[in-house]
């Protein structure tokens, strides 16, 4: 995984694509995880907005197509460590249905790697750096969502 | 003027109240004839979620929503342009109102707030500011007393994660900033009247763990009036301070201030005292947990439990006859393994309660004890099980406390393999008149009198090998100094010498008790010690390190060697702390609600945490902490009531199909599947419910209607995001 801060500010301009990546993260953990991230001046790179829901088993696999299907480059669903989800089990449901798309990804072609599911509790501030960290270098090797590309 | 303006709320509430209850499945029979008039876009997106999407968008249309930029003084206007923003913000769909204020949760901030809704006619809130972890509360206040449902409110996080992480990357915050807006919006559109559930409290607490923040925390809330449970893993009372000999600085015997709070537990009425039991279940939410508390076999029967059997008189009176003719010995686990007890044993002489137990695992039944106890008490039953009782309580308190760190994984300083290498605590016991030796320090070699100690700090804390801890266990330094006052005091001629990295001493009078261990002959080096090694013919030890301060090698020659282990989490934390729901920090301590603001309370509501199970604390602060942890615990107890949020999930009946996967999915057991009007359907106990929406993420049909985290929302964010504007 690459180390906070392993990124550069990219060129930016019109023309220049840059990912856009949707990430879906449980409010108890990988939410104030974010949050501690944040007062700990963790920098990492701006190309992923979030929605917080309470718990990763909220997820509803369309949510995650629905972000394919609008044109997202990579979504990144951020839970609980397992055994320490707030509602008990959510994230165990969600990891399942998660693996799910990641199948579905594979036999229609997305490459699953554009899709990540991780477990970053609210005391790892530094891991959510690392994790949206590399995600976007993941997403920038990757280049635009194929579905987009499509659409032109 | 203002009682005109609450009777007009009161109005409109009790309006919303009547709407509210018919509102999901209304709004979607509306919208499904609505439907076909949606824009092109979203036809790919009500395929893929058919009618999902639809729901709510009449109130879409009405939508008015106000958007609030904070500045947070430099905080955020530091990192992004403010202006630009706010421009932007005035363009996106259903944007009525755009302000910005230097510090909105001030209150000519929140005046700002209120001011826009009454003008504008807002129907929705979104304040751009820091996490709504931390200002949900203020301004969801803020919105209800302008008049509007404060579940109206929606907060785009422009702080935590933009701001402060993206502090060199002023184009991309201020895009960011724009886009958490937007979605912001998106959701604000679709947010509906919500209203919290008002539950009433049990009026009784439990308290897990009866060391020195336990007891004191128990004692606090039965002084408040509260019934307490006092739940204890152990055979008695006490805990970790039980162990000590004198506390740092004021030299108190550690015995003599404890056991007045025991037999105080011991005595109030309202505290139900659990010992030799574990919490095994736990259900239920703020105000109305039921806890499952396993009492493990003890064996002996206290007077009332032989009164229930009718042994009239009965019951363990504490007199040891039994432990006596036990034949069985094992090591004394409270006095770290120096001492035997039997398999029929007692702590020590001033437990609470005064009750023996039955170590069952070496117990070999042979009845002996039976008999030494007589026919009149009758109180041994070799055949008791673990008994498995339920309580209702309001509160908890966590006070699970600390271990040993299992110092011989640092295997340079030769713990359990060389015999004169101690721990602090064997030390504590054997410093101790009511310990093994009757308080004669001895070597554990040979039995004698040391003339030379070495105390190693910061053993295995402040260690970022990966074979200790990182954090500094607070405590060590403090009574490594004291240890040092005692052997001088008790063994004339006998020198220590304090191995350490900082000394820190930071309490009230513990610098002045620093200078005074110096003045009395203690030696400091320091260095921290790479290694020890024991010289095999007289069992002395050699003492290995760098003396830093005057740049040169030491090997310094020691009878007896005390390390000062770093603590960690009590090992059946984890376990506990799960079954409450309650997160922990990477090093295992519990994690608080807010290190600074909160350090008692935990993310799950009515939960607190007492003592060293939130981090390394000395005797003082645990009990500060025990202090704090009672008087929050028991505010919603004399509250009486509390407000749950309304986030349960609600069945739309037309779309269900009765399929019952959801109530196969939901781990509260709040869902069911009922009868009505000639269809299966699935119905929610709302009390149940805590608003995770596992099922809402499930449903096939799209059936379930999870408030404030509904189908549409959360779609219409994604779209906000990747799409754009409206869609």
């Amino acid at each position: 995984m690459s180390a906070p801060g392993n990124f550069t500010i990219p060129e930016r301009g019109p023309g220049i694509w840059q990912p856009k990546i949707q990430g879906i993260v449980c409010n108890w953990c990988s939410y104030a995880g974010a949050d501690l991230a944040g007062g700990g001046r963790i920098q990492y790179p701006p190309d992923i907005r979030i929605v917080r829901v309470m718990c990763t088993g909220r997820l509803d696999s369309l949510f995650v197509l629905k972000a394919f299907a609008d044109g997202a480059d990579g979504v990144l669903v951020s839970g609980c460590h397992f055994g320490d989800c707030h509602y008990l089990e959510g994230n165990f449901k969600a990891a399942k249905r998660m693996f799910m798309v990641k199948r579905l990804m594979k036999s229609i072609g997305l490459d699953d790697r554009r899709f990540r599911m991780t477990f970053v509790s609210a005391s790892e501030g530094a891991k959510w750096g690392a994790v949206v960290t590399d995600v976007v270098n993941t997403i920038r090797e990757l280049g635009p969502s194929p579905l987009t590309e499509l659409k032109k | 003027m203002a009682e005109k303006k609450k009777a007009t709320t009161k109005k409109n509430e009790s309006k919303k109240e009547d709407t509210k209850k018919v509102a999901p499945v209304k709004e979607e029979v509306k919208k499904q004839v609505a439907a076909p008039a949606a824009k092109p876009k979203t036809a790919a997106a009500s395929a893929a979620a058919p009618a999902k999407t639809t729901v709510g968008s009449t109130t879409k249309q009405e939508a008015r929503i106000g958007v609030f930029i904070c500045h947070c003084g430099t905080n955020i206007a530091g990192s992004m342009d403010i202006p630009a923003v706010q421009e932007y913000a005035k363009t996106i769909p259903n944007v009525a109102y755009v302000d910005n204020y230097k510090y909105m949760c001030s209150m000519p901030g929140q005046a700002v707030i209120a001011k826009a809704i009454k003008d504008n006619k807002l129907t929705g809130v979104v304040v751009s500011a820091c996490s709504p972890r931390l200002h949900e509360p203020t301004f969801r206040t803020a919105t209800k007393e302008a008049g509007l449902n404060p579940f109206r409110f929606e907060m785009a996080n422009i702080r935590e994660q933009n701001s402060w992480v993206h502090m060199h990357d002023r184009e991309g915050s201020t895009e960011k900033a724009k886009d958490a807006i937007r979605i912001a919006v998106a959701k604000a559109s679709l947010l509906q009247d919500l209203f919290p559930k008002t539950v009433p409290v049990e009026k009784a607490a439990m308290v897990v763990g009866a060391g020195v923040a336990g007891m004191q925390a128990a004692l606090d809330l039965a002084a408040a009036g509260i019934k307490t449970y006092l739940v204890e893993a152990d055979t008695s009372i006490g805990g970790r301070m039980s162990q000590l000999d004198k506390t740092f600085p004021t030299l108190d015997c550690s015995q003599c201030i404890l056991t007045p709070k025991m037999v105080d537990v011991g005595r109030a009425q309202l505290i139900e005292l659990m010992t030799w039991s574990e919490v095994h279940e736990v259900e239920g939410y703020i105000g109305n947990f039921d806890v499952t508390v396993r009492k493990k076999a003890r064996g002996v029967l206290t007077p009332a439990e032989a009164e229930a059997r009718g042994i009239v008189g009965g019951g363990c009176n504490g007199c040891g006859d039994c432990e006596t003719a036990c034949p069985v010995i094992k090591p004394n686990e409270f006095e770290v393994g120096m001492k035997p007890r039997k398999a029929i044993y007692i702590n020590h002489p001033q437990v609470v309660p005064l009750l023996y137990t039955i170590d069952f695992n070496s117990c070999v039944k042979c009845g002996i004890c039976v008999t030494a106890c007589g026919t009149e008490k009758r109180a041994i039953d070799l055949e008791s099980k673990d008994e498995f009782v339920k309580v209702k309580v309001g509160t908890v308190i966590l006070a699970t406390g600390y271990d040993i760190f299992p110092i011989e994984n640092k295997q340079e300083w030769g713990y359990k393999r060389y015999e004169n290498v101690i721990t602090s605590l064997e030390f504590e016991r054997l410093i101790c008149a009511s310990g093994p030796t009757g308080g004669h320090l001895i070597r554990p070699s040979d039995g004698e009198t040391p003339k030379r100690v070495a105390f190693v700090l910061c053993a295995g804390s402040r260690d970022n090998t990966g074979i200790g801890k990182p954090y500094c266990s607070r405590f060590c330094c403090m009574y490594s100094l004291k240890h040092c006052h005692q052997i001088i005091e008790k063994i004339p001629g006998c020198v220590p010498y304090i191995f350490y990295m900082d000394i820190r001493s930071f309490g009230k009078m513990y610098e002045e008790f620093y200078y005074r261990i110096q003045d009395e002959g203690a030696k400091f080096i320091r260095g921290r010690v790479a290694n020890i090694l024991e010289d095999p013919k007289t069992k002395n030890l050699h003492v290995y390190t760098d003396d830093t301060l005057l740049n040169r090698p030491v090997d310094m020659e020691v009878d007896l060697v005390v390390l000062a282990a770093a603590v960690q989490p009590k090992e059946d934390t984890n376990r506990t702390r799960k079954l409450f729901g309650v997160s922990c920090s990477s090093d295992g301590w519990l994690l608080e609600a807010h290190p600074k603001l909160n350090p008692c309370g935990t993310t799950t509501a009515g939960v607190f945490l007492a003592g060293v199970c939130q981090g390394p604390k000395d005797i003082p602060d645990t009990v500060a902490s025990a202090e704090g942890a009672a008087s929050a615990a028991s505010i919603p107890i004399h509250k009486g009531e509390v407000e749950l949020e309304p986030y349960f999930a609600t069945c739309i009946e037309e779309k269900c199909a009765g399929c019952g996967m959801c109530v196969n999915l939901c781990p509260y057991s709040a869902l069911a599947l009922v009868e009505k009007d000639g269809r299966t359907v699935m119905q929610v106990t709302e009390a149940k419910c805590k608003g995770c929406g596992t099922c809402g993420g499930f449903c096939p049909g799209g059936a379930i209607w999870m408030n404030h985290f509904t189908t549409p929302q959360i779609v219409a964010q994604i779209d906000a995001f990747l799409l754009g504007g409206e869609q």
